[in-house]
């Protein structure tokens, strides 16, 4: 070993030169910890945010207890009843500025008490702050009941009596006997519904549809209607037959009336048509509890929305939305497939596709308020009405197509979308190995033949990778669809069982602008609030919800072709 | 075929076994007559734009032989047997003169459907690429673009095919399930049965074996033996040892130019060009 004597000298070279600081920054470990600490800021704000909007929406359904607080003041001693929505601690000046008493407190904090106490029409307000220091008495009475109303929210009272005609009864077990004429008026309001949306709406349907065709007919000069007016005329008769059932059905809702006694000792009546659910919260189990829950959450997505959107379900909304993902994953798809495939396969690849190409990826990061009024000038004053001064003359002026309606929305949303399913398609297509186009056409395929055989098939993970970023930019969208068709409150659904049974021309709701609405269009913020984040975390939901049925399709066509694709 | 002309180091001089090579075929491929020819190539240039790529090339191709096509990279074989099947129509910047007839009738001709050309002159490219589909929808591939079968006659044109490309005894219990699981000499003989199937009069092979393991190269030129029964076959190869294996008859490409087409006997044996001579011997390429 000739070296032997040389190595203790280049072991040093070997060793740490430096210490400290400089030497940390330079082994790259800062580095690794400021990349892991932004991962962890960002799983942090993502999960805070769905938290959040999770817990304040769903714990809206719990039947919390209620509470009967006699609190005293300088205004005089009050008795109120309700649920304990929020406790809040707020500093001594901005206690001392609400016009309060300095004498009755010295400490700095002062502690409050948001009670929803219900009873809008009969005790207002509905919901009203409690300072904790002015609480004389607290209880939890087991025979407080909580009625939901279906107009004026809650009312919250022990029940005196249950009237018949007028006539008091005399139940054995007076909570009984009152779920049992819950049951007789819900079942009554279901059939009444029935007949509205059912029968009257068909024959009114039917009926708009006469006026039309005659409209149609008077345009073209014919003067003989004998042929509509039997029609109409039978029509007419239907259509008071219906509502006779209908009125039926109301008087017989009409029958019964409830007494209850809210917390201040007054007596109130409440008919009993009015009335959807009632609750004994302070008596219930958690499992019982529990079963409240579950029916109030169907109910929230099961129903429609009532008293401006404050309460009942979002069900119209719900089924807006995702009715207008589809249609618009349904145009944008071969839209986007179509021009990527031009751009890809037909066009000669040069500084003209490129400019487009970089065009195309430009349209993604317009703001899409431009797209709405895009939408609206265009497709709703210009196309929707060339359509109607075309083809929907009888109906005129009122428009038909040249006005916002879900068709249209839809046709926003796929341009808005357009440019990210282009570009993940060429993605994939470039991505397809020429051997296998070479393959196919040397088997005397022609060009159209392989792509319809071979490329497009290997490209559809890209293509669905396109629709599924497609749909998550869409479903949260709600600036350009306030200007091309949703609405605050639709008196139908999009789909009903009169023919064409899908009807692009009506305006739908949209729990993205359900959630605008109820934030901050509500006349009664205090009750939309929990509202507003189980929209959020429904509409969160359901971009979720289709996202993942993307993927699971995408993973699989993608696991038929990664080999190929290597 | 024996051990001793398999193993032949490549810088070596390839000995042909004089047995073997008096067997084959030693007449000039320019002077058969034109009811032997399949593929007659006139005065053909190539360009890619302004580059020139093939020179001036003429030759005959016999019909229901082996031609093997070999030189250096980029002397332009695959592009030469690209033009055979107009593959090379896909290039936008590709302009060609001069004629080839297939069997007396000119592929550049207006007249002439390119998908029609490509179904009687069938390719296989060098990386095996079967479709991402079963192994029977890979054979039937062809079948369906061209012929409306009854279900029994495309079933009996895939064994057909399957048979013809010796694979039938390997995957006829498993023919639903995806080609991309088999093996890259399986896959290779599928994309030659799926050529087959839409009974091509000819072959074109660019370097078919080049990507594969000595096995499954072995099968394939086996195969080649066998097909060129009912088949006139083009092969490139940069492999001289399986030009000389497998074809009756060799060119040899160089630069663009084709410096010599003969027997593949005479090539190997009794080069006319010093240019062959020193390529079959190893001096350069």
């Amino acid at each position: 070993m000739e070296t032997s004597e040389k190595l203790p000298q280049d072991f040093g070279a070997f060793h740490r030169q430096q210490l400290g600081i400089g030497l940390w920054f330079k082994s790259g470990d800062p580095w690794i910890w400021l990349t892991a600490t932004a991962v962890g800021a960002c799983i942090v704000a993502v999960l805070g945010l769905l938290g959040l909007i999770a817990v304040k929406g769903l714990s809206h359904f719990w039947p919390s207890d209620v509470v009967t607080i006699n609190y005293a003041n300088d205004f005089g001693e009050f008795r109120i009843a309700g649920e304990i929505v929020q406790r809040e601690s707020i500093g001594r000046n901005q206690y001392l500025e609400a016009g309060s008493n300095s004498t009755a407190i010295e400490t700095d904090q002062v502690e409050r008490w948001m009670i929803k106490s219900g009873n809008r029409r009969i005790n207002a307000p509905d919901f009203r702050w409690v300072y904790k220091h002015e609480i004389v008495q607290q209880l939890k009475a087991t025979d407080m009941l909580v009625f939901e109303r279906s107009e004026w929210g809650n009312a919250y009272g022990t029940l005196v009596g249950i009237k018949e005609h007028g006539q008091s009864i005399e139940p054995d077990n007076p909570w009984i006997e009152l779920q049992k004429r819950i049951d007789r008026v819900t079942d009554l309001r279901d059939e009444a519904r029935r007949i509205q949306k059912g029968a009257i709406n068909r024959i009114n349907y039917k009926l708009e549809k006469l006026r039309l065709e005659k409209r149609k007919r008077e345009l073209k000069g014919e003067l003989d209607f004998t042929d509509i007016e039997i029609e109409r005329d039978r029509l007419n008769a239907e259509y008071l037959v219906e509502e006779q059932r209908l009125r039926d059905i109301i008087t017989q809702l009409e029958r019964d009336e409830i007494e209850i006694r809210i917390a201040d000792g007054r007596i109130s009546t409440i008919a009993l048509r009015n009335i959807i659910r009632a609750w004994l919260p302070n008596e219930m189990s958690f499992w019982q509890k529990l079963g409240h829950y579950f029916s109030s959450i169907w109910i929230f997505l099961s129903q429609e929305s009532r008293e401006a959107n404050t309460e009942g379900g979002v069900f119209p909304a719900l089924f807006g939305t995702v009715l207008m993902v589809l249609l618009m994953s349904v145009l944008v798809t071969p839209f986007g497939v179509i021009a990527a495939l031009y751009l890809r396969e037909y066009a000669k690849q040069g500084p003209f596709v490129q400019l487009i190409r970089i065009a195309v990826n430009n349209l993604a990061g317009v703001p899409s308020i431009v797209y709405g009024v895009f939408g609206l000038g265009f497709f709703i004053y210009l196309v929707g009405g060339s359509l109607d001064d075309l083809f929907f003359q009888a109906a005129q002026p009122a428009p038909t197509f040249g006005t916002p309606g879900l068709m249209w929305a839809s046709l926003t949303l796929a341009l808005l979308t357009v440019p990210v399913v282009i570009v993940s398609t060429e993605e994939g297509l470039t991505r397809i190995p020429s051997e296998l186009r070479e393959g196919s056409l040397a088997l005397g395929a022609t060009k159209a033949e392989t792509m319809f055989k071979i490329i497009l098939p290997m490209a559809s993970p890209s293509i669905l990778t396109g629709v599924i970023l497609a749909i998550a930019r869409a479903a949260g969208e709600v600036a350009p669809l306030m200007l091309v068709g949703v609405v605050k409150l639709a008196p139908t659904l999009p789909i009903d069982g009169n023919f064409p049974f899908l009807h692009l021309d009506r305006k739908f709701m949209h729990l993205g602008f359900h959630i605008y609405d109820l934030g901050f269009q509500s006349p009664n913020v205090d009750a939309a609030r929990p509202l507003v984040f189980a929209t959020a975390f429904l509409l969160v939901l359901i971009i979720v919800a289709l996202n993942l049925t993307a993927i699971t399709l995408r993973n699989r066509l993608e696991a038929r072709y990664r080999e190929a694709l290597l | 075929m024996n051990e001793n002309e398999r193993s032949t180091d490549a810088s070596a001089r390839v000995k042909l076994d004089s047995t073997l090579v008096g067997s084959r075929e030693s007449v000039s491929p320019n002077q058969l007559p034109e009811s032997e020819t399949c593929l007659h190539v006139q005065d053909l240039s190539l360009y890619y734009g302004d580059k020139i790529a093939l020179k001036d090339i003429s030759m005959r191709i016999p019909r229901k032989r082996v031609t093997a096509l070999i030189g250096p990279s980029g002397c332009g074989k695959s592009t030469l047997i690209r033009c055979f099947n107009r593959m090379n129509d896909l290039i936008d910047s590709v302009n060609i003169e001069g004629r080839i007839e297939l069997n007396g009738l000119e592929i550049h001709d207006k007249e002439v459907d390119v998908s029609q050309l490509r179904r009687r002159v069938g390719m296989v490219f060098q990386r095996p690429n079967p479709f991402p589909k079963t192994i029977y929808e890979n054979v039937a591939y062809g079948l369906r673009l061209s012929e409306k079968l009854p279900k029994s006659e495309l079933d009996d044109r895939v064994e057909w095919g399957l048979k013809s490309a010796a694979l039938w005894d390997e995957v006829q219990d498993r023919l639903n399930d995806s080609a991309l699981g088999l093996s890259g000499g399986q896959q290779q003989r599928l994309v030659i049965a799926r050529a087959v199937a839409v009974k091509p009069s000819v072959l074109l092979l660019d370097e078919p074996a080049s990507a594969l393991d000595p096995i499954s190269t072995l099968k394939i030129e086996e195969l080649i033996a066998q097909l060129k029964a009912d088949y006139t076959i083009v092969i490139v190869t940069h492999n001289m040892q399986q030009a000389a294996r497998v074809s009756d008859y060799t060119g040899f490409l160089y630069l663009g130019e084709m410096i010599e087409f003969d027997s593949t006997v005479t090539i190997f044996t009794n080069p006319t060009e010093q240019k062959t001579e020193d390529y079959i011997t190893g001096r350069y390429g």
